[in-house]
């Protein structure tokens, strides 16, 4: 009877203690960056944060209301200009398309979804900025909204194909039409998901700041309407951390915070909604 | 007991048995159709839009240098002189060095997650990694200018420097902002993609295929090392491109901590620039057609990169999902 | 799938089909009549020459083995086969003498119900559910529809056991009360045929019970067409039974005579438990 070397079983145990070494180094980095931040920026985190606008260059104080706000301003226009077209591209996949021209369309998703924020920017700029001779709201609005159709659309194909189709039948066999199907019963069906979805999908685009930096460019103050350039709080952050100004480093941590707490909020919720609508499918 | 009269209904419904073009109209089925396969075709047309603008904008530079301005090291706005090299030599030591350490590292922690952790375990560990592919760029940056640069600054680099420093990689002064620091935030930011998909393909290979190797007395790791890994390593090498693509596509924390310097340098030590953070710095700010019109075609260049390598991720992935069938 | 030789042999194999309708019974008009159908997923033919007629009314049951096409008629008979991709059919299909294929599909849909094998309620409340036929069709009046959505349990009966709770999710009810929802929600539009699916094979006695006793009391409300593959039911319930057989319709007559004196040696074959 052969009995295993103590080579083997010293390199059996060394490995995988090596990779769980790995795996605890990489989850103890979202900690270290948590920690980072919750240390150095909720300190700096006061009222005046949320309510002043930012200082003229050399004086302290001062806060990013107008970063908060304009944030808001081009997440709403981006909602607006990609999840509509997102989630009926998706519908269309999942209840109507044939076959070839879904395969195509998927493939041309995950294509653009492939693309780089910088290069999605300058789009932007090329369409909206260039033609109307300055930055603004919109062209910002333009860029993040392109991007958030891919996840739309992909979202919303999968959280559709999961309703089963018993469900699609039952309501056809009492004379529906198959549009009002998919939107009085099948939609309704996968709306937790697709509710979900949209939460990841903001989330992801909520920090996004290279596609900003020349569509919306910023603002030292407040942006009125839709056309100005306007203040976001990712370029507000890049813009004060690179600074040399100490002041503006404490801000810029303070701002970070706010949105990793903002973004990590909306992620964990999102996906514990998911989760729990798997399992209860699952029963 | 309440009642309807039952004919009331029936006659309703009847009446409406005769569907005009307005009735049929409500019923919803054309417009919805049309509609979503509007909105369907009207994202290739985004796509295309993006291509041509792109292509577009693109030809002023290569009407002017060619294909040489891949090639040329110059890069003075001010004299009207460009060349993408220093760029692409950029992005390209900033994310080899990234994957360098992303790929073991990131295939390790999946073969701790698939093989050796109970299922329970594995889950909560790998939602706290995916958390951290949320995290936005922009606060990878700020980690990376404040924190992990006086790190490497006063603890990493010294003795890398005293040991190996004779190497050129290893060369010249340290002052933070290098390619090095760049390197290591791109690992960190690209690890989560390589776990979550090679996880996920450790997974799928089937059961038997480790019970027949055990069976025959060999251990755990031998097994894992041997058998699954082979197995799995199309899906794996499909995570690695992924990730890869995400690498060179990365602009805010590369261009808060490489230093921002169009050089091409031999040491890792050396401040550096690449694509994706020479258009973030300097867009905004270029004047003259032609400095646009080089940034664009950088733009281009990385669009059509990353679209390559992304199609190459997915025929591996599509690859091993067909295996698994 | 079967060959052209296959699908031939088939043809000559089995005795001449009894394409010969029941002769109708005195007073019994005809709501629902068949001449020639025949049916095909993609080349495979899988109805073969069905003529007959479903009396108003009754209670018609179609027995057979599995796959001989018993289901697959049935949902002609409401044009859901059309949801199917690569699906054909021939033959003549008439509603109270309407041709069902000029009418539109979702008309037929509403004039001819469904319920299906396994119960499909949708994730709505139990009034939700069994509005839902009348509110997609146009009646959206809140009384009409309560009063509607209670006559209709009512008549499923199960009224009693969910007129407290009528607002909360249908998941919550047991199998047999969903099937017994799903009936109601088929009820509901006030179908002037109403197709059942194996109804029964996936409940217990009990349910089973309550389900045949109930649709014994929807006769006078409408005609009843039934699948399964319980001979007991079909002999409990229906007044017709037609025998299928890979493809095509053996035999058609009134109950009693299918199971103690049936035409064929098929028939026979199958009632005595030769086969099936």
């Amino acid at each position: 009877m052969m009995e295993i070397s103590a080579t083997r079983r010293f390199v059996n145990t060394f490995m995988l203690s090596l990779s769980g070494v790995c795996t605890v180094a990489v989850v103890s980095v979202l900690f270290f960056i948590l920690g980072y931040l919750l240390f150095h920026g909720a300190a700096s985190l006061n009222w005046d944060f949320f309510t002043k606008l930012p200082k003229p260059s050399g004086e302290t104080g001062g806060g990013m209301a107008n970063a908060i706000v304009g944030s808001g301003k081009v997440l709403l226009l981006a909602t607006l200009i990609g999840v509509p077209i997102g989630f009926l591209a998706g519908v269309f996949l999942a209840e109507y398309s044939g076959k070839t021209f879904a395969f195509l369309i998927r493939y041309v998703v995950d294509l653009l979804n492939g693309v780089p924020s910088i290069v999605i920017g300058i789009v932007a700029y090329a369409l909206v900025v260039r033609p109307m001779k300055h930055y603004s709201t919109l062209a910002g609005g333009v860029a993040l909204g392109i991007m958030m159709i891919p996840i739309a659309v992909r979202t919303t194909e999968e959280f559709l194909r999961a309703v089963p189709n018993s469900i699609r039948e039952g309501a056809m066999a009492l004379g529906a039409t198959k549009a009002k199907t998919v939107f009085t019963v099948v939609i309704p069906a996968a709306i937790s998901g697709l509710v979900s979805g949209m939460m990841l999908n903001l989330a992801r685009v909520a920090g996004e700041t290279a596609p900003l930096l020349f569509t919306a460019l910023g603002n030292q103050f407040w942006s009125a309407g839709w056309l100005a350039p306007i203040a976001t709080l990712p370029v507000m952050i890049y813009n004060y951390a690179i600074s040399p100004e100490e002041d503006l480093h404490q801000q810029a941590w303070a701002a970070g915070f706010v949105l990793l707490a903002l973004v990590l909020i909306i992620n964990v919720t999102a996906r514990l909604i998911i989760a729990r609508g798997a399992s209860a499918q699952r029963r | 007991m309440a009642t309807t009269s039952p004919t009331y209904i029936a006659e309703t419904l009847r009446r409406r048995t005769s569907r005009g073009f307005l009735s049929r109209l409500a019923g919803g089925d054309e417009i919805s159709y049309l509609i979503t396969l509007i909105c369907a075709v009207s994202i290739l047309l985004i796509v295309g839009l993006i291509v041509f603008e792109l292509w577009l904008n693109s030809r002023l530079t290569f009407a002017t240098f060619g294909f040489g301005f891949l090639k040329t090291s110059a890069w003075d706005p001010n004299a009207n002189k460009f060349g993408a090299l220093p760029f692409i030599f950029g992005t390209c030591v900033t994310s080899f060095l990234g994957m360098l350490i992303a790929v073991p590292l990131g295939v390790a922690s999946a073969i701790f997650l698939a093989e050796m952790a109970p299922p329970k375990l594995s889950n909560i560990l790998t939602f706290l990694i995916e958390l951290l592919a949320a995290i936005p760029s922009v606060i990878y940056g700020l980690i990376g200018i404040f924190i992990l640069v006086p790190i490497l600054k006063d603890y990493v680099v010294p003795p890398i420097q005293h040991t190996l420093g004779f190497l050129p990689i290893f060369a010249g002064n340290f002052y933070g902002l290098s390619f090095f620091s760049a390197g290591i935030v791109l690992s960190v930011m690209v690890v989560p993609f390589i776990i979550s998909v090679s996880r996920e393909v450790l997974m799928a290979v089937p059961v038997e295929q480790r019970e027949a190797a055990l069976a025959l007395g060999a251990t755990k790791w031998e097994t894992t090392w041997d058998i699954v890994l082979p197995n799995a390593s199309t899906g794996i090498f499909g995570s690695v491109f992924l990730a890869l693509a995400r690498a060179l596509g990365e602009t805010m924390a590369v261009t808060m901590v490489v230093g921002n310097a169009p050089k091409i340098s031999a040491s890792l030590f050396s401040p550096g620039y690449s694509i994706a953070a020479v258009i973030a710095n300097e867009f905004a700010e270029a004047n003259g057609q032609l400095y646009i019109s080089s940034l664009i075609f950088m733009a281009l260049v990385l669009f059509g990169l990353t679209i390559i390598i992304n199609a190459v991720a997915r025929i591996f992935i599509m690859t091993t999902q067909g295996k698994g069938a | 799938m079967a060959s052209p030789q296959q699908q031939q042999s088939v043809k000559d194999s089995v005795t001449e089909t009894s394409g010969n309708p029941p002769a109708p019974k005195p007073g019994a008009a005809l709501k629902l009549t068949a001449r020639d159908v025949n049916f095909f997923y993609g080349a495979f033919q899988a109805l073969y020459d069905i003529s007959l007629d479903i009396p108003a009314n009754k209670v018609t049951a179609f027995i057979g083995p599995s796959g001989c096409g018993k289901s697959t008629f049935l949902r002609t008979m409401n044009r859901m086969n059309e949801t199917i991709r690569n699906t054909r059919v021939e033959g003549e299909l008439k509603l109270d003498n309407e041709d069902l294929f000029s009418m539109d599909v979702t008309d037929v849909r509403r004039r001819v119900g469904m319920v299906f094998q396994k119960s499909n309620p949708f994730p709505k409340t139990i009034f939700d559910n069994v509005a839902y036929g009348l509110r997609v069709n146009g009646i959206k009046k809140s009384s009409i529809v309560s009063a509607a959505v209670e006559q209709s349990l009512k008549r499923a009966a199960l009224w009693n056991e969910v007129k407290d709770k009528l607002q909360k999710p249908a998941s919550a009810l047991s199998g047999g009360q969903q099937q017994r929802l799903c009936i109601a929600r088929a009820l509901a539009v006030e179908p002037e045929v109403l197709l059942l699916d194996e109804p029964c094979s996936a409940l217990d006695p009990i349910a089973t019970l309550k389900i045949e006793e109930l649709l014994f009391q929807i006769k006078d409300i409408t005609t009843i067409v039934i699948v399964t593959h319980n001979m007991q039911q079909a002999a409990r319930l229906a007044d017709f039974t037609g025998f299928f057989f890979m493809g095509k319709l053996i035999e058609m007559d009134v109950t009693k005579k299918i199971f103690q004196n049936p035409g064929k040696k098929e028939t026979e074959d199958y009632v005595t438990g030769r086969f099936g």
